[in-house]
């Protein structure tokens, strides 16, 4: 069996934060130097603070300024930090209750090691210098053995509050096409179209899934289908999309290559855009070291007739 | 046993916007779940479950917000379910609320959908770079286009068909004060001047991007017993998927669209959709789509759709009207544009729809379809409880 294809796939895009009056006010504190949690209707404090009580369900807005030290009440060695993490030396993962708070904040604690930290020790916040209004405004927290921090109520105003964040999210998959997918891609390389045929409903699929989606049973006989095919159905693109490096307008087109029993999407070119049409037949252009045909350019036979093709529409 | 007959006794939306700057995910979702429990005099008390909706996580980025979303939802110690079929999702949101309802597992039921698309940018999440694929589609546009233009050839209709559909739902948007898009300069000439973007789609046959959220009260029997506005009864309700790709798939009139359609018309004993149905929600993110569901949907024989477009038929006024509120061509939260079509329809039959109200609508269809026309979900909605 040939090899199984593998590579990796990275996932990432800054995704935009409107925060809503509560974590907006939250957030602009931090960049103050001032941490606010929120009164519910049973009188709890709850730091970070929501916007909704999660007894009654009742839209809460009190905030009160909290401490900056408080007591750990369960932590996590983190022995290998990763990519982004709050700090790159290995921290513990801490929840701390602020003073004054009734529930705990989820941050790093810096510690020379997991000996050096215990459940109910003190801790305070280390300010970030540069501070944007954000959860990294808190560096991390430090061992700390001073007095407890009075709580204040406070309105939640600032100068210039924040009101948006950007939260960059990255995602690092290892994608696979898997076994029938690879085998068409490895027969690509020698520029020859293998799909699979169904044993059952004998349709002939291109790219192959390793299954019939109609039968739901497993293929496996190869079929060499094209290199000819026909035009079923196109759009005229012009719109440029990022990281895609085609010019526009061209010409995106489904494509029943012979054999075929389904259409597969190619580009369409060696032709004026506005002469492309359903039922024009096509060929591969190939270029070298292309994955893939570069795009597919009319063979000059007759156009395919409707009836031909129109069960691949 | 026969089902518990269910009733839609509130509906709230937000003012579906480009961007809603000012709220949290949390404070946009609890604006329209508000105003459904305001419009069915009902607290937070009175609900016995939540079912929530949206289209993928990657459209915010936010993995599992329902999670986040449990306290702004009132959902603190009851149960909470997500539900999520693509594009359809709002639809079949509404259908797994209403099940818990027809089960009787559940008295009275939020659901909701919502999407911030402004948080996000979906054709980035619908293009994500798979390796040894070759990079070609531009969007859903550039997915859906080819099909349009198999209609088109299919059906022989006249190129200006599309444009009609995007002239008319607009219009519709100017009487509904939630729709996103409000275009009072637009003509139809301006639409059919507007650039072509995926060739037969122009940029004015296209639906916007928006934040926006839709949420219902269903509710049994009893409930609707006590609701101090007419309620819709939901008399048929049905989802049904296919793949996205198979040899023989019909993207012009996919089979599990018909299927979904017929399975609602039995339960509500409609024999003749175009007759017995006096108006329709649909999901129509490219105008061609209408003509295309009115064919997929029984009210016109296939490659007809198109007459009923050009002859007025689906107009406000028309003798079936389609996308009374505007449409997704004027309002698209994706994963609240479901729920939207749903609520809409049920509008209609309590004769809440304002300026964009049917005269004496008895019973609407609530049509969402999502993925690669992979997923449908619809339900009809009457002004009388069903019969049985």
């Amino acid at each position: 069996m040939p090899e199984v294809l593998k590579a990796p796939l990275v996932v990432e895009f800054p995704f935009t934060r409107s925060l809503g009056p509560v974590q907006s006010a939250f957030l602009t504190g931090l960049r103050e130097r001032v941490v606010l949690g929120v009164k519910t209707g049973d009188g709890r404090t709850l730091v970070p603070p929501v916007e909704y009580d999660p007894v009654t369900a009742e839209e809460i807005r009190d905030l009160v300024h909290v401490g900056s030290t408080g007591t750990v009440t369960t932590w996590a060695w983190n022995p290998e930090p990763r990519r982004g993490q709050p700090l790159t030396a290995p921290f513990a993962w801490a929840l701390v209750r602020l003073d004054g708070a009734d529930t705990a904040l989820l941050h790093a604690l810096d510690a020379p090691g997991p000996d050096a930290v215990h459940t109910g020790m003190r801790v305070r916040i280390r300010w970030a210098e540069k501070r944007s209004g954000a959860i990294t405004d808190i560096a991390c927290f430090e061992p700390y053995d001073g007095d407890d921090a009075e709580v204040t109520v406070h309105a939640g105003e600032f100068q210039d509050p924040v009101i948006g964040i950007v939260a960059p999210a990255r995602l690092d998959y290892t994608y696979s096409p898997g076994r029938a997918q690879s085998a068409y891609i490895h027969a690509l390389s020698d520029r020859r179209t293998v799909g699979e045929r169904c044993p059952s409903c004998r349709k002939v699929y291109v790219p192959p899934r390793g299954a019939c989606p109609t039968c739901g049973v497993a293929t496996a006989e190869q079929v060499e289908v094209g290199p000819r095919g026909t035009v079923t159905t196109y759009c005229i693109v012009n719109i440029k999309a990022k990281n895609l490096d085609i010019e526009v307008p061209y010409v995106y087109a489904h494509i029943a290559l012979d054999g075929a029993d389904l259409t597969l999407h190619g580009r369409i070119g060696g032709i004026p855009y506005g002469q492309v049409r359903m039922g024009l037949r096509v060929e591969p252009v190939w270029t070298e070291g292309g994955r893939y045909p570069d795009h597919y350019r009319p063979t000059g036979e007759p156009d395919a007739d409707y009836d031909t093709y129109r069960e691949l529409l | 046993m026969s089902k518990e007959p269910v009733a839609v006794v509130g509906i709230g939306q937000t003012k579906h916007v480009a961007a809603r700057r000012d709220v949290s995910i949390a404070g946009l979702v609890r604006e329209a779940a508000q105003r459904a429990l305001d419009d069915a005099e009902l607290t937070w008390a009175d609900i016995d479950a939540v079912v929530i909706g949206k289209a993928p996580d990657f459209f915010e980025g936010v993995m599992m917000p329902e999670l986040y979303l449990a306290d702004a939802l009132g959902a603190v110690g009851k149960p909470m379910l997500r539900v999520h079929t693509a594009g359809s999702v709002g639809g079949s949101t509404a259908l797994v609320a209403a099940n818990l309802v027809a089960a009787r597992v559940h008295g009275t039921v939020l659901t909701l959908a919502f999407e911030k698309q402004s948080e996000s940018n979906a054709m980035w999440g619908l293009s994500l770079p798979i390796p040894f694929q070759q990079p070609l589609l531009a969007g859903a546009g550039g997915f859906f286009a080819p099909h349009v233009r198999a209609y088109m050839r299919r059906s022989g209709a006249p190129d200006t068909v599309g444009s009609l559909v995007a002239y008319k739902d607009r219009r519709n948007a100017l009487k509904n004060a939630y729709a996103h898009l409000h275009e009072h300069d637009l003509t139809l000439a301006k639409v059919q001047a507007s650039p072509m973007l995926w060739d037969p789609i122009r940029y004015s046959e296209t639906c916007p991007s928006s934040d926006g959220a839709c949420a219902m009260v269903l509710t049994d029997r009893a409930g609707a017993a006590r609701a101090p506005r007419p309620p819709a009864w939901m008399l048929g309700g049905a989802m049904r998927s296919e793949p996205t790709l198979f040899a023989g798939k019909d993207f012009v009139s996919p089979r599990a669209g018909k299927d979904c359609a017929a399975d609602v018309y039995r339960q509500a004993g409609i024999a003749d959709p175009r007759r017995d149905i006096d108006a329709v929600e649909m999901y129509v993110p490219f105008s061609w789509y209408e003509p295309m569901w009115l064919e997929n949907l029984g009210f016109a024989d296939e490659g007809e759709g198109w007459k009923l477009t050009e002859s007025g038929v689906t107009e406000l006024d028309g003798d079936l009207p389609v996308n009374m509120s505007g449409g997704v061509l004027s309002t698209n939260p994706i994963g609240a544009s479901g729920m939207i079509r749903f609520a809409e329809a049920a509008l209609q039959v309590r004769g809440q729809a304002g300026d964009h109200q049917v005269d004496g609508a008895r019973r609407v269809l609530g049509h969402a379809y999502g993925g690669g026309s992979q997923f449908f979900s619809m339900w009809l909605v009457g002004s009388e409880p069903p019969a049985s």
